[in-house]
């Protein structure tokens, strides 16, 4: 059941347009994860659903009810602040019936409400701190027990964990995930700029850019077909590679003669008429792999990490324009790669085709 | 040497640890402990002729203490009713000035902690420039405003919703005006720094978690801006039961500010042991007061200095 709508909703301040033309629809029980670069909206289009912020054209639906004009609290969603906007004078305990005191909920039930969330979050020898009093990591749970009490139909999280150092980070996400299985009827959106949280905890990614979706998918999808060049690079780290070049052969299977001498061959088909149009071939660093015959790419490499499972090559550049260097993720540990001319190739069904920054794959 | 004294040495050097303490000593001791202790002095002793000082007759008495409540002594009354009148009427009346101040600034405070932008700074210079003009001029001003034929009698027996002009100075709403008027400032400021410091989200938050824009007031900004608000109050209570200039300018003939009692003690009568005494009187009533206020808001000591 689809519990989420937007239909054409768009945002501006003044005269400056933010977003527009977002059309999305949530299902029940998805965990949706915004991401894009900074400032593309992510935070704005949750706010808007919040209602923390007013929505300048288009709708949104909770339950097929429009809600573009209801205050917050009555939308039957929650939101967990980045900054955990935890009230310092008042107990974790206070904090967390915060929102049922309010709404005029029995002293009893505000009560269970608060210890079943205490236990789901391991926050019961903490009732009665106050937040300061508390790690980063208990806040951030405060935090989350406070949307919890609640029972909303949706939650939703703006950069929960950005706040927290990488480990924190890490255990936080794993508890994130085992909260959504532990309550699988409710609907979460989760703002993000971390790639790993994003795969790992999304059903759906919707990536934001030039005030619009890019693109929307199941993380697998985005990385293995992502429809443009922007989610192409954005999906995926060290980004994918664009090298530039000119079809020479259509059909099932496309040639491509790359600017840079390389040829490269694309399981994605092509007709006739695509014939001698440039393209750019995106490739990921890790579907590189050395060669000896018919390179994709050669060149000197430039500069090398090594962290152990993988090592990253970095080409030097033909010419000094703006272009991304070329980068190769080779598996293992490569030593004695840097100064030398090193060949590499991809397979066919992982060499991606873009025409003026849209992927050709039908 | 406690801990704190050897940490601010090693901090800045002993020849500057010095010199700062050394300042920081002649500023409370020189400047405001021993005058106090002096005038403190001077309210147990009889007002004798500068012959008779340091004679058989200049003993330590309560006397002067004693007038303020009972009066003169053989005087027609049981207490001293006239002073008292005035003495708690000050107290009263400073206490509605910085209720009157808090509700004004509150709203101006918070504005100007938690909007964004330019317009702040302009606005913020618009509240300060007014006080480079001394205080004299402004009560004054304020007397063209208020007086009999000032701007606002003329306007509004004028536009004839008066028949009679009022007479704003008689009813001491002058004098409220102009206390209130004079310290803006020092609520404004303190609550203005403690609320720009509350993180935006916790509104939201509270937005989101249903609360009523009164009831995010009330639950969250307040208790938040707590430090601020009484480190404003106190101040605005502390000078407008202390002030001067504006009860001698535009109060009322008949209603008479404590201090000026304390003045005409000091100057007309020349009796500084008895304006010493009211002046302690004073002091020690408004700090007994605020530390008994503080109590009951639970304001910690360590709040006023932020
Ligand atoms: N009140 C405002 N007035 C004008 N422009 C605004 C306002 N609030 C946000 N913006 C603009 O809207 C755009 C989107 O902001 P938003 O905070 O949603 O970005 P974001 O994707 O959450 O970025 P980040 O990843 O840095 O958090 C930004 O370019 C920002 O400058
Ligand atoms: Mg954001």
């Amino acid at each position: 059941m689809s519990e989420l709508k937007l239909t054409d909703v768009a945002k501006t301040y003044g005269p400056v347009k933010v977003l527009k033309d977002i059309n999305l629809d949530i299902q029940t029980g998805e965990l949706i994860v915004f991401v894009g670069p900074s400032g593309c909206g992510k935070s704005t289009l949750l706010r808007m659903i919040a209602g923390l912020e007013k929505i300048s054209g288009g709708t949104l639906e909770i339950e097929g009810q429009v809600m573009n004009d209801v205050p917050p609290a009555q939308r039957g969603i929650a939101m967990v602040f980045q900054s955990y906007a935890l009230y310092p004078h008042m107990t974790v305990r206070e904090n967390m019936a915060f929102a049922l005191k309010i709404a005029k909920v029995p002293a009893a039930e505000i009560d269970a409400a608060v210890k079943r969330a205490a236990q789901i979050l391991q926050l019961e020898p903490f009732l009665d701190r106050l937040p300061k009093a508390l790690s980063g990591g208990q806040r951030q749970r405060v935090a989350i027990g406070r949307a919890i009490v609640r029972d909303p139909k949706v939650y939703l999280f703006d950069e929960p964990l950005s706040n927290l150092d990488a480990a924190l980070r890490v255990a936080t996400r794993i508890e994130i995930a085992r909260l959504k299985e532990a309550m699988p009827d409710s609907t979460m959106i989760y703002v993000t700029h971390d790639q790993v949280e994003a795969m790992t905890l999304a059903s759906r990614i919707v990536v934001l850019a030039n005030k619009g979706i890019a693109q929307v998918g199941t993380p697998l999808e985005l990385y293995e077909t992502p429809d443009n060049e922007f989610v192409a690079q954005f999906i995926g780290s060290p980004s994918m590679n664009l090298l530039p070049g000119k079809i020479t052969q259509t059909g099932p299977q496309t040639t491509v003669q790359l600017d840079g001498g390389g040829v490269a061959v694309s399981t994605i088909p092509t007709q006739p008429e695509d014939q001698g149009r440039s393209v750019n071939v995106g490739i990921r660093p890790e579907d590189f792999v050395l060669t000896e015959d018919a390179p994709v790419f050669q060149g000197c490499v430039d500069f090398t990490e090594a962290l152990g499972e993988v090592t990253l090559l970095y080409f030097a550049k033909e010419k000094d324009d703006a272009s991304e260097a070329v980068i190769a993720k080779l598996p293992g540990i490569q030593r004695n790669l840097r100064g030398q001319t090193v060949s590499v190739a991809a397979a066919p069904e992982k060499v991606h085709l873009f025409s003026n920054g849209q992927s050709m794959r039908p | 040497m406690p801990g704190f004294l050897k940490e601010f040495f090693n901090r800045n050097g002993t020849g500057m640890g010095l010199t700062i303490l050394l300042l920081v000593l002649f500023w409370t001791i020189g400047l405001i402990i021993l005058p106090q202790l002096s005038m403190l002095d001077f309210s147990f002793r009889p007002n004798l002729p500068p012959p008779e000082i340091g004679g058989p007759k200049d003993v330590y008495t309560l006397e002067n203490y004693q007038y303020l409540v009972y009066g003169p002594e053989g005087g027609s009354q049981d207490y001293n009713s006239v002073d008292l009148r005035v003495f708690f009427r000050t107290l009263i009346a400073a206490v509605c000035v910085t209720i009157f101040n808090l509700i004004l600034c509150y709203p101006i405070a918070y504005y100007l902690g938690q909007s964004k932008g330019n317009h702040i700074r302009i606005f913020a210079m618009m509240l300060i420039i007014p006080y480079w003009i001394n205080e004299i001029l402004r009560a004054f001003a304020l007397r063209i405003i208020f007086g009999e034929t000032g701007v606002l009698n003329t306007i509004f027996v004028g536009l004839g919703i008066w028949d009679t002009p009022f007479d704003f100075i008689r009813n001491d709403i002058a004098l409220y005006a102009g206390l209130g008027y004079a310290y803006i400032l020092l609520m404004i400021f303190p609550i203005y720094n403690v609320i720009e410091s509350l993180d935006h989200n916790q509104i939201e938050a509270a937005r989101d978690l249903g609360a009523p824009w009164w009831r995010i007031h009330w639950r969250v900004v307040i208790p938040y801006a707590k430090p601020g608000i009484s480190s404003g109050c106190t101040m605005v209570f502390m000078l407008s039961a202390g002030a001067l200039a504006a009860p001698q300018i535009l109060g009322g003939p008949s209603s008479l500010w404590f201090t000026q009692l304390i003045y005409q003690q000091f100057n007309d009568n020349n009796d500084w042991p008895q304006g010493a005494a009211y002046a302690i009187v004073l002091l020690v009533t408004c700090i007994l007061f605020v530390l008994a206020m503080m109590r009951l808001f639970k304001v910690n000591m360590g709040d006023i200095g932020k």
